[in-house]
C-alpha cells in the first residue's frame, strides 16, 4: 500500500520537525487573525448599523453572495501586482473574503431582533446607540458569531494558499513538495486542518454561551 | 506541488502586441488570440467540475438528509460530520486525498463534493423541517400516507430551501474550484497559475478571475429563475 507508507513517513515527519510545524503554524495563525481583526472592524459597524436601520438588504444580500463567488486563487493573484509578493497583497486578498459573512450574519443577526424589545427600549428613553449595544447586539450574537466563524475558515482556508504566494506559514511547505517530500505536505496539512478545526470549534463554544445566555431559562 | 518553481519562467507576453510587452491590465489582442485555445477550455472544464460536484453532493446530501430527518438520532452525527469536513481548507484537504486518490479528477471531485454537503444537508433538513404541523395534519385527514404526504406535502414545501442550498454550494463551488490547479490542470485555476509563473502577466490572471466569478454569478441567476419555475405557487402572494 502505497497510501499507507505514505501516511507512516507523515507521522514520523511530525515529531522530526515539531518546531518547524508549530512555527508555521504560527505564522498562519497570526496572519488569519490579523486579516481577521481587520475585516472585523471594516464588516461589524456597516452591518450592525445597517441591520439597526433596517436598510440595505439587497447590499447585505448582494455582499454575500459577491463574497463567495470571489476565486481565492485569482482574488490573491489579483493583489499580487498591486502590492506586491509579502505580507499585505496576502493581508488585502484575506480581509476582502472575510469581510462578506461579517458583514451580512451581523446585518441579519441586528435586523432579525423582535421589534417589540426595541420598541420597549426605545420607550425606556435608550439612545440608538444604547438600543444596539444593549439589546440588538446581545439578542443577535449568537448569529453574529455563526458569521465569524464561517469567516474564519474561510480566511484560514486561504491564507493557506497565501503561503505558495510569499504569505510564509503552512502553505509554503504545502507549496513546497520538492523540499519537504510528500510527507511533509501531509503533515503541514493536517497541521492547518487542525488550526482550522480548533479556531471553529472555539468561535462555537462561544456561539454556545452567547445562545445560552439569552435562553429564557436563565 | 511546486508547480510555481517548475521550470524556467518564460514571459510569453515578450513577443505580442506592445499592450502584452507592458503587461497592460487587459490587453484584448491576447483575449482574442487565447480565448480559443486557453479560457474557453478552461471554462468548460470549469463547468463539468462543478456540475459534478454539486450534482453528486447532491444526490449524497439528499440521502442523507432523509436519514437524519426520518430518524433524529442521526441528524446530529451527520451535521457535525459535515460541519468538520467544511472547516478543512482546500487546499490541505486535495493534499491529503492524494496519497489516496493520486493526482486525478477524483481527487478533486472528493474534495469538491465534502463541501456541498456541508451547507446542502441544512438546508434540505432544515426545509423539510419547516412545514407547519397544521398542514401536515391536514394531510393526514386528507387520508394520504406517510409516503405520499411526503412526497406531496413536505417535498413541495422544502422546494425553496433547498433551491436556496443549491446557489449557496454552487456558487461556492465555482469559487473553490479554481484551487483545483494545485492538483490536476483543468478549470480556471489553470490560466492564473500559468499567468503567475510567466512573469504575472495580469491579462491572463484578471481574465480568468472575472471568468469565474461571472459563471458563478450566472450558474446564481439560473438557479434563481429554476427556483421561481419550480415553486408557481409562490408568486401568488
Amino acid at each position: 500500500m502505497i497510501a499507507g507508507s505514505t501516511f507512516l513517513d507523515t507521522l514520523r515527519f511530525i515529531p522530526h520537525h515539531a518546531g518547524l510545524l508549530l512555527d508555521k503554524t504560527g505564522e498562519t495563525a497570526e496572519l488569519s487573525f490579523a486579516a481577521l481583526g481587520v475585516a472585523l472592524a471594516i464588516a461589524l459597524p456597516i452591518g450592525l448599523w445597517l441591520g439597526h436601520k433596517h436598510r440595505g438588504l439587497f447590499f447585505a444580500l448582494g455582499v454575500s453572495t459577491l463574497g463567495r463567488a470571489l476565486p481565492t486563487v485569482a482574488l490573491i493573484a489579483f493583489f499580487l501586482p498591486l502590492l506586491g509578493i509579502g505580507l499585505w497583497n496576502n493581508l488585502a486578498a484575506l480581509v476582502v473574503l472575510g469581510v462578506p459573512p461579517i458583514l451580512t450574519n451581523a446585518y441579519f443577526a441586528v435586523e432579525g431582533v423582535e421589534a417589540d424589545a426595541v420598541e420597549a427600549a426605545r420607550g425606556m428613553g435608550l439612545t440608538e446607540l444604547q438600543i444596539l449595544a444593549r439589546v440588538e447586539l446581545p439578542l443577535g450574537l449568537p448569529l453574529l458569531l455563526a458569521g465569524l466563524r464561517i469567516a474564519a475558515v474561510f480566511v484560514i482556508a486561504t491564507a493557506t494558499i497565501a503561503g505558495i504566494f510569499g504569505g510564509g506559514g503552512l502553505g509554503e511547505i504545502i507549496g513546497d513538495q520538492g523540499s519537504y517530500r510528500l510527507s511533509g505536505v501531509l503533515a503541514a496539512s493536517l497541521f492547518v486542518a487542525a488550526l482550522a478545526l480548533l479556531t471553529a470549534l472555539a468561535i462555537a463554544a462561544v456561539q454556545r454561551a452567547a445562545y445560552r445566555r439569552m435562553s429564557p431559562s436563565t | 506541488m511546486s508547480r510555481l518553481a517548475a521550470g524556467p519562467i518564460i514571459p510569453s507576453f515578450s513577443q505580442g502586441s506592445s499592450c502584452e510587452r507592458n503587461n497592460g491590465w487587459f490587453c484584448t489582442d491576447w483575449l482574442h488570440q487565447h480565448w480559443g485555445d486557453t479560457l474557453q477550455p478552461a471554462l468548460v472544464q470549469h463547468v463539468e467540475l462543478t456540475v459534478i460536484a454539486v450534482g453528486v453532493g447532491f444526490g449524497i446530501s439528499f440521502l442523507l438528509a432523509l436519514a437524519g430527518f426520518r430518524f433524529r438520532l442521526f441528524d446530529l452525527p451527520i451535521g457535525v460530520f459535515a460541519d468538520l469536513l467544511y472547516t478543512i481548507p482546500s487546499l490541505a484537504l486535495f493534499q491529503l486525498l492524494v496519497p489516496l486518490t493520486g493526482l486525478t479528477v477524483t481527487t478533486v471531485e472528493v474534495a469538491l463534493i465534502s463541501y456541498t454537503l456541508f451547507i446542502l444537508y441544512r438546508n434540505i433538513v432544515a426545509g423539510l423541517r419547516a412545514v407547519p404541523d397544521e398542514v401536515l395534519e391536514s394531510a393526514r385527514g386528507m387520508g394520504l400516507t406517510r409516503l405520499q404526504t411526503f412526497i406531496r406535502v413536505e417535498l413541495p414545501l422544502a422546494v425553496p430551501a433547498l433551491m436556496a442550498g443549491l446557489r449557496i454550494a454552487t456558487v461556492s463551488t465555482v469559487s473553490i474550484a479554481t484551487v483545483a490547479a494545485f492538483v490536476i490542470p483543468e478549470g480556471l485555476g489553470e490560466p492564473i497559475f500559468t499567468g503567475l509563473q510567466e512573469d504575472l502577466f495580469k491579462t491572463e490572471i484578471l481574465a480568468a478571475g472575472l471568468l469565474a466569478v461571472a459563471l458563478a454569478l450566472g450558474a446564481d441567476l439560473l438557479l434563481v429563475l429554476l427556483a421561481r419555475a419550480l415553486t408557481p405557487w409562490s408568486r401568488l402572494t
